[in-house]
């Protein structure tokens, strides 16, 4: 009797810490995701809303997202398949900086992307001046979708196709051989139907990436097409319509939902069938010509195309090469740091014309906001998780289901439920903790969960008393953790672009929304004023990579 | 120096430790050898003070330890899975247990140059532990349970995660630096080859309990239960029944495999249930006859000459270097220096022991 009483104020205490521990980030997701939705939701299923005339926009819409996502895929996995081959299985010099430049673009902001191909392959950009043919139009076709699209995903196919093939035994393919396989039906028979549940993952997840892609198909689409992301843009911002914007969006989530739970379910199966063993004894050098040669080959030819379009934009930053909007006579072309010294010029003195210094301000301020907000609530979260109970394994989908909705679902969500708020520059640091919470929660967990009583154990007998294996062990860990992730939730308000173009006020833009403004306006000031400044986010950004390479212990898990 | 007494230790309800007590003397390597689930590794968590008993003592040198904190104890411990710190590299590592007694500068980086000479990482002190081999970060693990000096050695499975070859060529290793530091250490494992290699005394757990204890030879010799004799693979246990009273000082015992008269101490009573040990090794090797065995086995009148014989038809001849191993259809195996044929029938001579 005694000890029952006992165990129920144990139990009751430690659901009043747990449930303290929960607070803050569940009234966080509340009013910032569940609320919103709601309104989403509430504002959908209506009778106005669900007319035949906005299911047949929304079926035309959907199809094309499908149609450019399926497309994307596959010509991800055309470059991918062969890349991950090549990684896994060849040994060559300065693999490990071309794994790197393929994994480059994956990190960087797409708005920094699309002004990279707009560098490259636009009219205003590096070949077209120098081989000026007018017939060659990139800007606003759908290859220029589905090529930067394949940019940035080819990394996905990349690590998750080539872990697995790497962590097959190459003993198997002997074996296989042995019994007569020919190479066809070696990877017909044996390899690919090993390989099958990873590929389907990555794939998934590529197109996960494609089917939600904003930035790219805004900028680089040229407003001639449209995805369910870019539909739900326009209907709030150009061509009102919330409800419409709502229809799409649930759509949008429903779609999401369903690949992101078939990408989990390929996901866990991909890691549990293949052994891990060490990847080390299946590398080799090329050595028949036909090797040689496919190594070469795809060395020079993802060497350029990674390469390409992230030097052309930092190159057509520093050269002039047209006129400036307005200018008259005698232009200087070539080589010029205009661009960046006008960056802290007010040319217009217009109320909504802001400097280009004051956007990058403004994106390191929302920046810094999101960081301090993204931990406080995620290192509560993180710490729960890392010791889950029952309950909290239910949670932890919850949690993560802000992930799954897009970017300019989360922006319309805000106009909805805040509009009078809108006012606000705090809704902007809200919203993109929104979207950077998964990623801190995920990046301290895995630390809170490793640091094992093991280490500690090992550490006191070594002599260490309590608060001394707190600070030489728990901090230390727990420090490098929450750079990573105060750097990820950094890094991500940085490049946010669909939420941002629809909730932050013209007087705040960041520098995503500069850019898209600059590059939407004419003039070679303003058009080399948008490579100066996604330059500066391009380079901002691979700076916080490197640093959150560096805090990362190893093997701390990847995406 | 190291004094267990009578440690008892349930978890929910259940035993895991029963009675337990024993000493590790000056210099002296002790393994704790049992089956996964028989209290080795809480026994050690117990000595080394990350858990407490229910009841019981540990002391070192006549010092009650039962309720000092681990970091007090100066008890090094070596895990089966390194627990290396993963944010520190190797020389960092190697000094961290030097820097909690708050030595100096000099003498930690002596310390540590020494260390890792003896576990044979000269030259690792600047790389990053995650980027050594399971066998390195073993090593730098020894190195930095070493490091301090501490009065007492624990190692629980410290080469399980490790493979056949680098599992024996360390285990060479650390019965040597154990020999050469002269620091008396507890040895946790489940492989009998391990143990018997590195101890100087062998304490076998089951279900909680020490149910035999002494030297590796000893207990070798007088494994003293069936258990005992199975787990450590000694021979042929024969499950048996006392037919008559002593003769000769030779107790009769009736068997599915025949009949054997055993020589023992014990107090047998007539229908005694008793397990004998015949050793593959014993078979007399110049006696095996080739002679029909035709004669049945069972039952009284049988004569002198077919007493602690196994017999039956052979299934498997295997070649080991020295010797064949012969294993028979009904299971029962010897070692034979010439090899009968397959299918051939064959009665080998034993010596038998008896187990109780």
């Amino acid at each position: 009797m005694e000890n029952r009483k006992k165990n129920l104020r144990v139990s009751v205490s430690l659901w009043l810490k747990r449930f303290s521990i929960w607070l803050l980030p569940f009234s966080f997701l509340a009013i910032s995701f569940f609320f919103p939705l709601s309104k989403i939701l509430t504002l959908t299923f209506n009778v106005n809303t669900l007319t035949t005339e906005n299911l047949q926009l929304a079926y035309r819409v959907l199809d094309f997202t499908f149609y450019q996502a399926i497309l994307s895929t596959l010509l991800t996995l055309l470059l991918g398949l062969p890349s991950a081959y090549l990684f896994a299985r060849y040994d060559f010099r300065g693999k490990a900086l071309l794994r790197a430049l393929t994994a480059v673009p994956f990190m960087l902001p797409t708005v920094a992307i699309a002004a990279g191909f707009n560098a490259l392959l636009g009219s205003r950009g590096l070949i077209h001046t120098i081989f000026p043919l007018s017939s060659f139009v990139f800007l606003g076709t759908l290859p220029a979708i589905l090529l930067a699209h394949v940019f940035y995903n080819t990394t996905i196919i990349i690590r998750v196709v080539g872990n697995a093939l790497s962590s097959l035994d190459p003993k198997m393919d002997q074996a296989a051989r042995s019994l007569g396989a020919d190479s066809f039906r070696l990877w017909w028979n044996i390899n690919l139907p090993l390989l099958r549940p990873s590929i389907l993952a990555a794939s998934l997840l590529v197109f996960l990436f494609d089917f939600t892609s904003f930035g790219v198909i805004l900028l680089l689409g040229a407003s001639k097409f449209s995805t369910l992301e870019v539909e739900i843009y326009l209907r709030v911002l150009k061509l009102p319509d919330l409800p419409l914007a709502a229809l799409l969006s649930v759509i949008q989530l429903f779609c999401t939902l369903i690949f992101s739970i078939l990408y989990a379910h390929f996901a866990s199966r991909s890691t549990t069938q293949i052994a891990p063993r060490s990847s080390k004894s299946n590398l080799r050098k090329p050595k028949t010509l036909r090797e040689k040669m496919f190594v070469v080959t795809f060395i020079f030819f993802l060497s350029s195309f990674f390469f390409l379009p992230l030097s052309a934009l930092p190159l057509r930053s520093l050269f002039r090469l047209e006129a400036d909007r307005g200018q008259r006579g005698e232009i200087q072309y070539g080589f010029t740091t205009d661009y960046y010294t006008e960056l802290f010029v007010n040319r217009r003195s217009s109320v909504f014309y802001v400097p280009p210094i004051q956007a990058t301000l403004n994106s390191l301020g929302y920046a810094s906001a999101t960081v301090a907000l993204s931990l406080l609530l995620g290192f509560p979260a993180a710490l729960a998780l890392a010791k889950p109970t029952r309950l909290e394994k239910i949670l932890d989908p919850l949690i993560m289901l802000p992930l799954g909705s897009s970017a300019v679902m989360l922006g319309l969500g805000f106009i909805i439920s805040f509009g009078s708020w809108l006012t606000s520059p705090l809704l902007v640091p809200f919203a993109h903790t929104l979207v950077a919470l998964p990623f801190v929660i995920r990046t301290l967990q895995p630390a809170l969960a490793s640091i094992p009583e093991r280490l500690r154990q090992a550490a006191s007998s070594l002599g260490a008393s309590p608060f001394e294996v707190w600070k030489n062990i728990d901090l230390p860990i727990l420090r490098r953790a929450t750079l990573a992730a105060g750097t990820f939730a950094f890094t991500i308000s940085l490049g946010e672009f669909g939420a941002t173009l629809l909730i932050s006020r013209p007087e705040y833009p960041t520098i995503p929304v500069a850019i898209e403004r600059f590059l939407s306006q004419p003039g070679g000031l303003n058009y080399g004023q948008a490579m100066a400044m996604a330059t500066i986010l391009m380079a901002l950004t691979t700076i916080s990579i490197l640093l959150i390479e560096k805090f990362r212990l190893p093997n701390a898990g990847e995406f | 120096m190291l004094e267990v007494r009578n440690i008892f230790k349930a978890y929910e309800g259940r035993p895991l430790l029963n009675d337990i007590s024993f000493n590790v003397g000056a210099g002296e390597t002790v393994c704790l050898l049992g089956a996964s689930g028989s209290g080795k590794s809480t026994l050690l968590r117990i000595i080394a003070g990350l858990e407490l008993p229910d009841s019981g003592l540990i002391s070192f040198n006549g010092m009650d330890l039962t309720n000092t904190p681990p970091h007090l104890r100066d008890f090094g411990l070596v895990f089966q899975d390194y627990a290396l710190f993963p944010h520190l590299n190797v020389y960092d590592n190697v000094a961290f247990g030097l820097k909690m007694r708050r030595v100096t500068q000099d003498q930690i980086s002596e310390r540590v140059v020494s260390s890792l000479e003896m576990v044979n990482l000269s030259g690792f002190d600047k790389r990053q532990v995650t980027d050594l081999s399971g066998g390195e970060q073993q090593r730098v693990a020894l190195a930095r349970a070493l490091a301090p000096s501490p009065r007492l050695l624990m190692f629980d499975e410290p080469l399980g995660a490790l493979d056949r070859t680098l599992r024996e060529d360390l285990l060479n290793e650390l019965r040597s630096i154990l020999h050469q530091t002269n620091i008396p250490a507890i040895y946790v494992t489940h492989d009998q080859e391990e143990a018997f290699t590195i101890a100087d005394r062998v304490l076998i757990l089951q279900n909680g309990k020490i149910i035999r204890a002494g030297a590796p030879a000893e207990v070798w010799t007088r494994p003293e239960s069936a258990f005992v004799a199975r787990f450590l693979g000694l021979g042929n246990v024969i499950e048996g029944q006392v037919t008559g009273q002593q003769k000769n000082g030779e107790w009769t015992v009736e068997s599915d495999f025949g009949v054997f008269a055993v020589r023992c101490a014990h107090k047998h009573q007539k229908g005694d249930k008793v397990h004998l040990l015949a050793r593959p090794l014993s078979a007399e090797n110049d006696r095996f006859e080739r002679s029909e065995p035709t004669r049945t086995c069972r039952g009284a009148g049988v004569g002198e000459r077919s007493r602690n014989v196994l017999q039956g038809v052979v299934s498997d001849v295997i070649f080991q270097q020295e010797r064949f191993k012969v294993v028979f259809e009904n299971g029962l195996y010897v070692y034979l220096s010439e090899a009968p044929k397959v299918a051939e029938k064959l009665a080998v001579r034993v010596k038998v022991e008896c187990l109780l």
